[in-house]
C-alpha cells in the first residue's frame, strides 16, 4: 500500500521490518530522526531490538562491532562528523567482515561547519572497504536497506554496506513510498547466520587478532575477495527483490534514455531525479541526452559503465564533493574504466551541490549545453559564484 | 614456525577458530635476559609466580620446579619481586 513518508521515516520503517537484533546509534543532523524513530518503535515494544543509545559515534560502531562478532544482526545510521567520527570503527568492521548495515544521511563535513548536503562523509568512507549504495528517492533509500541487507550477510561477502541518502532532500521531505509487508520483508531478509559467533561458547574464537607484516598483507587480499564477491550477489540480491517488489531494480546504474545518447550526465543520489526531468524536457526538443544513475559506487562496476557509455560523445561526470588536489573522485572512477578503452567519450567535470547548494533543472541542461563544447577534462562548477 | 598460509587460506576476517592461541607463539625468543633461578635459596613463597605477566614459572604442589624459558620473556619482574634473592637476570647467550 502507497503511504506518504520522509525518507527517515522509509529508512526506519526498513529497519523496523528488518527488526535488527541490535542498533547502536548516536542521533545527528540530518540522521536523527531515524535513530529517534527507532528507539520509538523500541520503547513502544513493536520491535525487540537490543537500542544501544552510546554517547558517540565512535561508541556506536565500536557496539555494532563487538555485537556483530558475537552474532547479532546490527543496524546504525550516521551522517557526516558523525561518520568522521566513527570512520576509525568503521575500518575495523569491513576488516573484521561484519555485516553491518548503516544508512548514512548525506551531509557536508566541516568544516565551515554546515547541516545540508553533499557527498563528502561518503567520499570519507571511500576507501574504508564498506559497500557504497546511493538511493535516488525514499523508496529507493527503504528498498536499498533491505536488500542491503542480504548482501552484507552473503557468506563471500560479509562486509558493512552504507546506504547512502541525500540529507534534507531525501531525509526530511516527504514522499510516496510504498513499503512491503513486514512478513515479505522477514521471509526475504531470513535469519542471519554469523560466521564463529563470540557467544557460542562452546567453539570459542579469537576475532580481531593482532597481524605482524607476515600476515596483515594475506588478510588485506582476504578482503578485497568479499568486495570482488558483491557484484555477484548484488546481481541476484536485485533480482529477487525486484520480483518481490515489482520494483524493476536492474543493474549496478539505471541507464535512463542512455541507449542513442551522445551526451550524458553521470551522477549520484536524489540529484538524478532532477536530471531526469532534464533529460525528457531536452528529449522532447530533440535533443540526444541521457543520465547514468550510479546505484553501487563501490565495488565500482567499471565494465559495465564502459559498456553504457562508450557510444556517447560527452559525458559530464557530476562530483558532490572535492577531492582536494584532483578532480572528483567519481570523475576519476569512471575515467580510469576507460584508460584501456580505444572508443570512449570526451570527459567533463563538474562539482555541485556542496553545502546544500540547490542544483536545479535549469542548471543541469546548462550543463548538458555546456558540454557540446567543453574542453575535455575540464574541471567545472555548477552554481559558483565566480 | 608454522608455514606461512596463503591468502585463501585464511578464515574470514582474521578471525583464529579454536580460541587461545599463545601457546603457539613460542615468545621465548624475544628474551635478551635471562632469569636464573636458585633452588636452594628459595623459599616457594610463590611472589615470583604471582607476579609473572605470562606463565613462566613452573610449579608443582605448590612448590617452584624452574622455568619455562620456551615462553619467559626475560622481563625480570620475578627477580624483582623475590624477597630472598633466588632469582638472578644473566645476558641471554641464546643458549636454549
Amino acid at each position: 500500500m502507497k503511504k506518504t513518508m520522509t525518507g527517515h521515516k522509509a529508512v526506519a520503517e526498513a529497519m523496523r521490518q528488518i527488526e535488527p537484533d541490535v542498533v547502536a546509534v548516536y542521533p545527528i543532523t540530518p540522521q536523527s530522526e531515524i535513530a529517534e524513530y527507532y528507539a520509538q518503535y523500541v520503547a513502544d515494544g513493536i520491535v525487540h531490538t537490543e537500542l544501544v543509545p552510546v554517547e558517540s559515534e565512535h561508541s556506536a560502531m565500536s557496539a555494532c562491532v563487538g555485537a556483530a562478532a558475537a552474532g547479532a544482526r546490527v543496524m546504525t545510521a550516521t551522517a557526516s562528523q558523525g561518520l568522521a567520527l566513527m570512520i576509525e570503527i568503521v575500518y575495523i568492521a569491513a576488516s573484521m567482515r561484519l555485516p553491518i548495515v548503516m544508512a548514512l544521511a548525506n551531509r557536508a563535513l566541516s568544516g565551515p561547519i554546515n547541516i545540508h548536503c553533499d557527498h563528502s562523509d561518503a567520499y570519507l568512507a571511500r576507501d574504508a572497504g564498506v559497500v557504497h549504495i546511493f538511493a535516488e528517492s525514499a523508496q529507493e533509500a527503504y528498498d536499498w536497506m533491505i536488500m542491503a541487507q542480504r548482501i552484507a550477510e552473503h557468506e563471500n561477502v560479509r562486509l558493512p554496506v552504507v546506504v547512502n541518502l541525500d540529507g534534507f532532500t531525501l531525509t526530511h521531505s516527504v514522499q510516496v513510498v510504498e513499503p512491503l509487508p513486514d512478513e515479505a520483508v522477514k521471509k526475504f531478509v531470513g535469519e542471519f547466520k554469523p560466521a564463529y559467533p563470540l557467544l557460542d561458547v562452546d567453539n570459542p574464537s579469537t576475532w580481531g587478532p593482532f597481524a605482524m607484516p607476515d600476515y596483515y598483507f594475506e588478510l588485506k587480499r582476504a578482503q578485497q575477495a568479499g568486495m570482488e564477491a558483491v557484484p555477484e550477489v548484488y546481481l541476484q540480491v536485485q533480482e529477487e527483490y525486484s520480483k518481490l517488489s515489482g520494483r524493476p531494480y536492474k543493474g549496478f546504474f539505471e541507464a535512463y534514455r542512455l541507449e542513442d545518447a551522445e551526451r550524458a550526465i553521470v551522477v549520484m543520489g536524489s540529484t538524478a531525479g532532477t536530471a531526469k526531468v532534464v533529460v525528457d524536457e531536452l528529449r522532447a526538443k530533440g535533443e540526444k541526452v541521457g543520465l547514468l544513475k550510479v546505484w553501487l559506487w563501490r565495488p565500482f562496476p567499471k565494465e559495465e559503465i564502459v559498456k553504457a557509455l562508450s557510444h556517447v560523445s560527452k559525458v559530464a561526470v557530476l562530483d558532490r564533493a572535492f577531492s582536494f588536489g584532483n578532480m572528483g573522485a567519481l570523475y576519476l572512477d569512471v575515467t580510469s574504466a576507460f584508460v584501456h578503452q580505444d572508443q570512449r567519450p570526451q570527459f567533463v567535470n563538474y562539482i555541485y551541490g556542496l553545502g546544500g547548494r540547490d542544483t536545479t533543472t535549469e542548471q543541469l541542461a546548462q550543463v548538458f549545453e555546456e558540454l557540446k563544447t567543453a574542453q575535455p577534462g575540464e574541471l567545472r562548477y555548477i552554481g559558483l559564484r565566480e | 614456525m608454522p608455514e606461512l598460509k596463503t591468502w585463501k587460506e585464511l578464515p574470514i576476517g582474521g578471525v583464529i577458530p579454536g580460541g587461545a592461541t599463545p601457546e603457539l607463539n613460542k615468545t621465548g625468543s624475544w628474551r635478551s635476559q635471562r632469569p636464573i633461578w636458585n633452588a636452594e635459596k628459595c623459599i616457594h613463597c610463590l611472589q615470583c609466580w604471582l607476579h609473572c605477566p605470562d606463565d613462566s614459572i613452573l610449579i608443582k604442589e605448590g612448590k617452584v620446579t624452574g622455568i619455562d624459558y620456551e615462553y619467559c620473556k626475560g622481563c625480570g619482574v620475578c627477580a624483582r619481586v623475590c624477597p630472598v634473592n633466588a632469582i638472578e637476570m644473566v645476558p641471554e647467550r641464546g643458549e636454549g
